[in-house]
């Protein structure tokens, strides 16, 4: 145990504080207050974790470091983020150094779950302050907490605070000051059962390990409780000769029947039902909570679904067309930006490269700003009231059908309107093979960017106008069908294969409902805009220059019309390569070309397919007219004289873009959150393989049927 | 020997006392983290629309935990009063 005379003398360069909390106890809330603006985000190295440092100022002004650790219920890590907040607070990451203080943040009015973690965190032995958030919510809860009383049983400053509205923050940052701040006086007995084992652990993390003997003690009882331990990469491993005596007690316990990580986890809540016995005083509460009130609807079996079609109906009408207004102006802003550079330069390749490659890349990557920033405050909102959580309650069942939790919900979803948003919005879903299963099949999800081919397919497929809108809509639907049944199904297969393991737990918190906080919410949607842009965006620009270049070189010599033009370049060259490989499928070279190029964006395909088939006045964009696409479509022909656009190419082609990953910001972004080329790789050759497959029995049934 | 039942089988709106935890393994370690322990009364509030995972009222908070899960606990209804 701990010598409380023997206090560490206080750290002479920057202090570092490590942050640490539940889910729900307004970590982030006191993080933003404490370091405002000053905050950097970043990966923790090698895991998919996300890493906030920021900068808060003592009394005197002098500097002191905040790292937020992700939420965590326990130090027995069940995720990559909690397994990340364990091993930076045990010193195991060589790329985070161990924090010199803690502050200990709990939600007051559910004080003995929030002190679990707590006292995990107090045998670390560092010196802490707890800081006892959302006291406002206390009374009408009917508690009353003895807060000098819980300060002398723990020894360090307890500090009452409602983060929301910065009360208490001036007495958090005087704590913080203190040179002298104290060790946690808080004694609890090591059951007799399992004390030898944790003496025995603890001396061989001294000797083997290099750690410190109170950090090896909290260590030791660590280990005794993580049943399944989680290795995040970029920590640590335990020594050897520790980790043979760690089996050979768990060996010799599993042998005896005893039950050692329960027998510790009880051990701790008896310590901490002692101390609340002291400290909290309950009065009953007169009427229900306002939170049982509200889920007496909201998750009510028919109410429930209402009120869940509605918010999911705004958020997604939301980025699909409330986006389209900052999109449409973003694309005008560019073409015009483009337009100018092209009236201000010579004619050459430079200006072509910083027009059509530079210019039209950004534009592109700054494209997709309004459908995240729009999701991500939708996500926030939810988050910070409290319905996100319900949402995974209300869904989990369908989700589990599939091997996923209700959490994968929400990104699958916001990918109908674009994949994007919706595979950054995994972040939410702690188990990493569910997680990655939801990025994997994602993309499969039908967006708007598919919609301009598919627009194009049906009016080449049904010639004449007076087409019955029904047919389209059917046509469109089938579509929209096969993407949903194709992520479903591979989720699935890859939860059964790939990504087996065991099923994820739904053991989570419904936590009360509260009123959002805009100034998070906001700086949230701002951080993940920020990362886009410098993480995926750069990335996505590079490929489109690339593509770009690809249709453009080498140019043919002399003049050339653009449809010479592209049918020379290392596009139409590579639309002959392929045209052995996609003939089956009913396709030619130019078709070839209109799938190589479109690989920057979907959409692309279809001003591609008006260039190589030379439509006269196409205006192209988005809300472009495909009537006259749509005619030359109707003109082309095979060598043989044939239809090229027969009706059964054109359904095969519109499923062709249901499967495919024709997309390199969907590859930049999956590149960035899975911190590897492995998965987005993998992603292209399966949905792109898929694509093929299913195009190959559709066009060849077809062909045997007679169509 | 008091009459206990699974946790999954016990009515919407019924309190009980955690008996035990026969079973092992990763989710009972977490539950019992989350402080559902041998002893601790709980109150299954309802389930979700479909009838799975189902929401429970522990320690002054709301937990959810899937039917599978709740397989894996004990408990111990108590008298209406």
């Amino acid at each position: 145990m701990t010598d409380p005379g023997q206090i560490p003398p206080a750290p002479a360069r920057t202090p570092v504080y490590a942050l640490v909390g539940n889910p729900n106890s307004g970590k982030s809330t006191l993080f933003n207050a404490l370091t405002g603006l000053k905050q950097k985000v970043g990966n923790y190295p090698g895991v998919t974790v996300e890493k906030k440092v920021g900068t808060t100022y003592s009394q005197h002004g002098r500097p002191i470091t905040v790292i937020d650790l992700p939420g965590t219920y326990s130090l027995a890590a069940r995720s990559p983020d909690e397994g990340v907040v364990r091993d930076v607070l045990l010193g195991r990451r060589a790329d985070t150094a161990q924090p010199d203080r803690l502050v200990c943040i709990v939600d007051a009015t559910n004080l003995e779950r929030n002190l679990y973690l707590v006292h995990q965190l107090l045998d670390l032995g560092r010196p802490a302050i707890l800081v006892l958030n959302m006291m406002d919510l206390t009374a009408p809860a009917g508690l009353n907490l003895r807060v000098a009383r819980l300060e002398h049983e723990l020894g360090i400053p307890v500090i009452p605070c409602e983060a929301v509205n910065g009360k208490g923050l001036l007495e958090l940052r005087l704590a913080m000051s203190r040179a002298d701040l104290p060790l946690s006086r808080h004694r609890w007995e090591i059951p007799p059962a399992i004390a030898p084992a944790v003496a025995e652990l603890q001396a061989s993390l001294i000797e083997n390990d290099g750690k410190q003997p109170l950090i090896a003690r909290a260590e030791a009882l660590l280990l005794l409780t993580d049943q399944d331990p989680v290795r995040v990469a970029g920590s640590t491993p335990l020594s050897e000769p520790t980790a043979g005596m760690l089996e050979g007690w768990k060996r010799r316990w599993q042998g005896e029947g005893v039950d050692w990580s329960g027998i510790l986890v009880n051990s701790r809540y008896e310590a901490i039902g002692r101390l609340c016995a002291e400290v909290v005083q309950r009065a009953a509460r007169a009427s229900p909570a306002i939170s049982d009130r509200i889920d007496a609807v909201v998750v009510h079996p028919v109410w429930g679904w209402l009120v869940l079609g509605v918010i999911m109906t705004a958020l997604f009408l939301s980025i699909f067309t409330l986006a389209e207004y900052p999109m449409d102006a973003i694309d005008a802003g560019f073409a015009a930006a483009g337009g100018w550079v092209k009236h201000a330069m010579a004619p050459g390749d430079l200006r072509d490269l910083i027009t059509d490659g530079a210019i039209a890349g950004v534009g592109g990557v700054v494209t997709f700003l309004p459908q995240i920033l729009i999701l991500f405050f939708f996500i926030g909102l939810l988050e910070s009231t409290g319905y996100m959580a319900r949402a995974a309650f209300i869904m989990d069942r369908v989700m589990s059908r599939v091997g996923l939790n209700g959490k994968s919900f929400i990104p699958l979803l916001s990918s109908y309107a674009c994949a994007i948003p919706g595979i950054m919005a995994t972040r939410t879903i702690e188990d990493p093979r569910d997680r990655l299963t939801t990025i994997l099949v994602a993309p499969l999800m039908s967006c708007s960017a598919r919609l301009p081919v598919y627009l194009l397919m049906i009016a080449a497929l049904l010639p004449g106008d007076r087409v019955s809108v029904g047919t389209k809509v059917s046509l469109m639907l089938l579509m929209y069908a096969l993407g949903t049944g194709g992520a479903f199904g591979f989720a699935w297969l890859f939860k059964k294969s790939l990504l087996k393991g065991a099923p994820p737990l739904m053991i989570m918190e419904l936590p009360p409902y509260r009123l959002p906080r805009m100034k998070d919410v906001l700086l949230q949607m701002l951080e993940r805009a920020s990362l886009f842009l410098r993480k995926a965006g750069t990335v996505i620009l590079g490929i489109s220059i690339v593509l770009w270049f690809l249709t453009t070189y080498p140019k043919p010599a002399g003049p050339a019309t653009p449809e010479q033009q592209i049918a020379h370049s290392f596009a139409g060259t590579a639309g002959r390569v392929l045209e052995p490989v996609i003939k089956p499928l009913g396709f030619d070279w130019r078709i070839g070309i209109g799938l190589v190029s479109s690989f920057a964006a979907r959409e692309v395909f279809v001003s591609s397919m008006a260039v190589i088939f030379s439509a006269d006045n196409y205006e192209g964009g988005k809300h472009g007219d495909v009537t006259p696409v749509r005619q030359s479509l109707a003109a082309a022909r095979w060598p043989d004289g044939a239809r090229l656009f027969t009706p059964l190419v054109c359904l095969t082609l519109m499923v062709y873009y249901v499967f495919a990953m024709q997309c390199v910001s969907t590859v930049a972004v999956v590149k960035r959150e899975t911190n590897s080329w492995r998965w987005p790789l993998f992603q292209v050759a399966y949905m792109t393989g898929t694509a093929w497959l299913v195009c190959l029995v559709i066009y060849q049934a077809g062909r045997a049927l007679g169509f | 020997m008091p009459s206990t039942l699974k946790l999954s089988q016990l009515a919407v709106g019924r309190r009980a006392v955690v008996f035990s935890f026969p079973g092992q393994g990763p989710a009972m370690v977490r539950l019992r983290e989350m402080g559902v322990l041998p002893g601790t009364a709980i109150t299954l509030v309802r389930t979700a629309p479909l009838g799975d995972p189902l929401e429970i009222q522990v320690r002054g908070y709301s937990l959810t935990l899937r039917k599978s899960e709740a397989e894996h606990v004990l408990v111990e209804p108590t008298e209406e009063s």
